[in-house]
C-alpha cells in the first residue's frame, strides 16, 4: 500500500476584519490508498473545515495559512485554479450532508451527473449517459434509465444521497471525502447509506475520509480515526484500538458518553463545560479548561502529537 | 402542465371580472351618460324618459349584467369627447404605448441580467460598486426628472434626438401604426424608452444581484463547485436558472406596472398613447374613456401575469408536477 493523500503541518486561517482565527492548527495525517479514514469531533471542532481545504473550497475567509497537502504528486494547497479544478469531483469526490440542499432543485438528475463527466473527459452524450445508468445501478436505484430524466423533488433523502454517492463515483476517484454524510437521515436509511459506502470503498479500493460527529458510524465504517478537538487533532490510531482503549482524556469522555457502552442503571458520563470557541482557545492543551488530568504542563505548553505504548498518537502530556 | 395553464387562465378572469366590476361602480358613479348624450335645453321630462330608455333606472346588478355583456362583444361605451367608440379610440392609441413598453423591456432585460450577473459573481469589484451606485441613482430619480434631463442633454444641447413625438409611423394590417419600421420613428423611440426604463432597470439589476448572491452561497452551488465543473457553467445553469424564480414572479408584475408607468412619459414627451390619452380624458371627464383604460390595462396587466405564471411553470419543475397531479 501506497500513500494516497499526506497532509503536513496544516494551517488553516480566518480572516476577520481586525484579526485572524486560527481553524485548524498543525495538523498532519495520512489516507493510504483504499484506507477508510473517520474524522470524529464535535461541531465547530474543524472537521468540515479539514475536508473542504483538501479541495480548496474553504468558505471565505477562509484560506490555508501554511502546510503542504500532498495527493497523486501533487502539492494541493500550492494549485493553480484549474489545477484544482481538474481534480476536484474527479480523483477527488465529496458527499454533502443534506442530500436535500445538494442537489440543484432545476436540473435533472441526468444533466447533474452528465456535467461531471463532461467536465473532466471529453465524452458524447450517449456515453456519458451509458457510464450515469451504471452507476446508478450500483447503488441500487432501480429503472435508472427513467430516473435521469427526473427531477431531485421526485426522491426521497436516501435515494438522493444515493443518488450524490453514484455522482460522486462517475470519475472512479482513488478518494471520496463524505461530510457527514448520513447526519440528514433516519437511522434506517443510515445503515444503508454505511453499508453501501463500505461495499463501494471495498470493492473499488477507494480511499474515503469520512468526517462525522457519531462514533458508531466511524466504528462501522472506517479502519482508522483521527479525533479533533479545536481545531487539532488529539488522537490518531486503528478505529479498533482507540474504540477499545482509548486514550486521550477527551476521547475517554466522548466514549463515556456513549449509551450504547454504559453499564445500565448508571448515569451516563459527561464532559464539564463546553468546547471553547476558536477566539478564546487557551494556550497550552487546548483541552486543559476541561481535563479531569490537568497539571501545571498542560496549561503552558500545547501537546505533540506522539505515538505512545498503546501504539496510537495522542496529543497529551499526561498519557505515557 | 395543461391542467396548471387551466388554472392560471380560469384565475386570470375571476381577476377581470373584478376589474370590470370596479370600473361599472366608477362609471355608474361618476358619469352622467344623459349629460353626455343630449344638450343644455333638453327638459327634465325627456332626460327622465330618455333615463328611461337606456335602462339606466334598472338595479345596479342588471345594469352590471349588461355592461358585461357589452364589454364581452367589444362594446365598452362611446367617447363623447372623440364622438367615436372607446374601443376605436384605444385601439388607435395602445400601438404607441405598447411599442414604448416594448422597448423599454428589451432594455430592462437586455442590460439588467448581464449588469445582474456581473455585480453578483463579483461583488467587491470597482465595477459592481459603480453599477450599485448607479442604480441608487436611477431608483432615487424620477421619471420625469430623468426624461427632462434626457431631452436637455440630447435635443437642446446636443440636438442628437427629437424630444417629443412618435415622427414618422407606418400602419401594419390595417389599424396598427407603427414606429420601429423607419429611422424617424426609432430615434423618437430611444428617449422615451429609456425614461421609461430607468425606474424598472435599476430594480431589476439589484433583485438579480441579491438573488443570485444568495443562490450562489446555496449547499447544490458549493456542491457543483466540489464537482469541478467549470466556473461558466456553475453561475450561468446553476446559480442562473434559480435565480429566475423568483425574477420572473416579480418581473411579470412589474412589466404590467410598466404599461401604467408611460402615463409619465407621455406626458413628458407628448407621445400619443393611452398614458396620455387617459390624463386628458381624467381633464374632460370621459368617463366612458376612463373606465375602458382601466379595464384594458387592468386586461394586459393580467394578460401578462398569467403567461409569467406560465413562463414559471416551465422553469421550476415542482410546479410542474403539483400541475399534473
Amino acid at each position: 500500500m501506497s500513500t494516497l493523500l499526506s497532509i503536513s503541518r496544516l494551517n488553516v486561517d480566518f480572516a476577520l476584519r481586525k484579526s485572524t482565527l486560527r481553524a485548524i492548527n498543525d495538523v498532519s495525517l495520512t489516507i493510504e490508498e483504499g484506507e477508510r479514514l473517520g474524522v470524529v469531533g464535535e461541531s465547530g471542532a474543524g472537521k468540515s473545515v479539514l475536508g473542504f481545504s483538501i479541495i480548496q473550497l474553504i468558505s471565505k475567509p477562509g484560506f490555508i495559512a501554511s502546510g503542504e497537502i500532498q495527493f497523486q504528486g501533487k502539492n494541493l494547497a500550492s494549485c493553480t485554479y484549474e489545477e484544482m479544478r481538474s481534480i476536484r469531483g474527479n480523483q477527488i469526490s465529496m458527499i454533502f450532508q443534506d442530500p436535500m440542499m445538494t442537489l440543484n432543485p432545476v436540473l435533472t438528475i441526468g444533466s447533474q451527473m452528465r456535467e461531471t463527466l463532461q467536465a473532466h473527459r471529453q465524452i458524447s452524450t450517449a456515453e456519458a449517459d451509458r457510464i450515469c445508468i451504471e452507476k446508478l445501478k450500483k447503488v441500487y436505484i432501480p429503472s435508472s434509465e427513467k430516473r435521469l430524466k427526473q427531477f431531485p423533488h421526485e426522491f426521497s433523502g436516501g435515494m438522493r444521497q444515493r443518488i450524490v454517492i453514484a455522482i460522486s463515483l462517475l470519475t472512479d476517484p482513488s478518494l471520496i471525502i463524505a461530510d457527514e454524510p448520513t447526519t440528514a437521515l433516519d437511522v434506517t436509511i443510515q445503515a444503508e447509506i454505511l453499508d453501501l459506502m463500505l461495499e463501494l470503498c471495498e470493492s473499488d479500493n477507494m480511499g474515503l475520509m469520512l468526517i462525522t460527529h457519531d462514533l458508531a458510524v466511524v466504528s462501522q465504517v472506517t479502519q482508522r480515526i483521527a479525533v479533533m478537538y479545536a481545531g487539532t487533532i488529539v488522537e490518531l490510531g486503528s478505529t479498533a484500538l482507540i474504540t477499545r482503549d482509548p486514550q486521550h482524556p477527551y476521547t475517554v469522555g466522548l466514549l463515556g458518553a456513549l449509551p450504547q457502552r454504559a453499564a445500565r442503571s448508571k448515569r451516563l458520563n459527561q464532559i464539564p463545560g463546553v468546547m471553547p470557541g476558536l477566539a478564546k482557545i487557551p494556550p497550552g492543551c487546548p483541552f486543559s479548561n476541561r481535563c479531569s488530568l490537568v497539571e501545571a504542563i498542560c496549561r503552558s505548553t500545547r501537546p505533540a502529537l506522539e505515538t505512545k505504548q498503546s501504539g496510537i498518537q495522542v496529543a497529551c502530556h499526561m498519557v505515557k | 402542465m395543461f391542467a396548471f395553464t387551466v388554472r392560471r387562465i380560469a384565475q386570470g378572469l375571476i381577476v377581470m371580472v373584478v376589474i370590470s366590476f370596479i370600473g361599472f361602480a366608477i362609471k355608474h358613479n361618476f358619469g352622467d351618460p344623459v349629460r353626455e348624450l343630449v344638450g343644455e335645453r333638453v327638459t327634465p321630462v325627456e332626460r327622465a324618459q330618455i333615463r328611461q330608455q337606456l335602462g339606466l333606472n334598472d338595479p345596479f346588478l342588471m345594469q352590471y349584467g349588461r355592461f358585461l355583456n357589452d364589454a364581452l362583444h367589444g362594446d365598452l361605451g362611446r367617447s363623447y369627447f372623440f364622438k367615436k367608440p372607446v374601443t376605436e379610440v384605444i385601439m388607435s392609441k395602445a400601438p404607441a404605448t405598447l411599442e414604448l413598453v416594448f422597448c423599454a423591456s428589451l432594455i430592462v432585460i437586455f442590460l439588467s441580467i448581464p449588469l445582474g450577473i456581473y455585480s453578483a459573481i463579483h461583488p467587491k469589484n470597482i465595477w459592481s460598486r459603480i453599477i450599485m451606485s448607479g442604480s441608487i441613482l436611477g431608483v432615487s430619480m424620477p421619471v420625469f426628472l430623468t426624461a427632462i434631463l434626457l431631452i436637455y442633454i440630447f435635443s437642446v444641447e446636443l440636438g442628437w434626438l427629437p424630444s417629443f413625438g412618435r415622427g414618422e409611423t407606418v400602419k401594419l394590417f390595417g389599424f396598427w401604426n407603427s414606429g420601429m419600421l423607419t429611422k424617424d420613428g426609432l430615434l423618437h423611440l430611444i428617449m422615451p424608452s429609456i425614461a421609461l426604463s430607468s425606474i424598472m432597470l435599476p430594480l431589476f439589476i439589484r433583485l438579480i444581484r441579491s438573488e443570485m448572491m444568495e443562490v450562489l452561497e446555496s449547499e447544490y452551488v458549493k456542491y457543483a463547485w466540489a464537482k469541478g465543473i467549470k466556473a461558466k457553467r456553475v453561475w450561468y445553469v446553476h446559480a442562473f436558472k434559480n435565480t429566475l424564480l423568483p425574477v420572473i414572479t416579480v418581473g411579470g408584475v412589474q412589466l404590467g406596472i410598466m404599461v401604467a408607468f408611460t402615463i409619465l412619459t407621455e406626458t413628458v414627451f407628448q407621445w400619443q398613447g393611452m398614458g396620455s390619452m387617459f390624463i386628458q380624458s381624467v381633464e374632460r371627464a370621459d368617463t366612458a374613456l376612463m373606465v375602458s383604460y382601466i379595464v384594458v390595462v387592468g386586461f394586459i396587466f393580467v394578460v401578462v401575469n398569467t403567461i409569467v405564471d406560465i413562463i414559471y411553470g416551465l422553469v421550476n419543475p415542482t410546479v410542474r408536477v403539483t400541475g399534473r397531479k
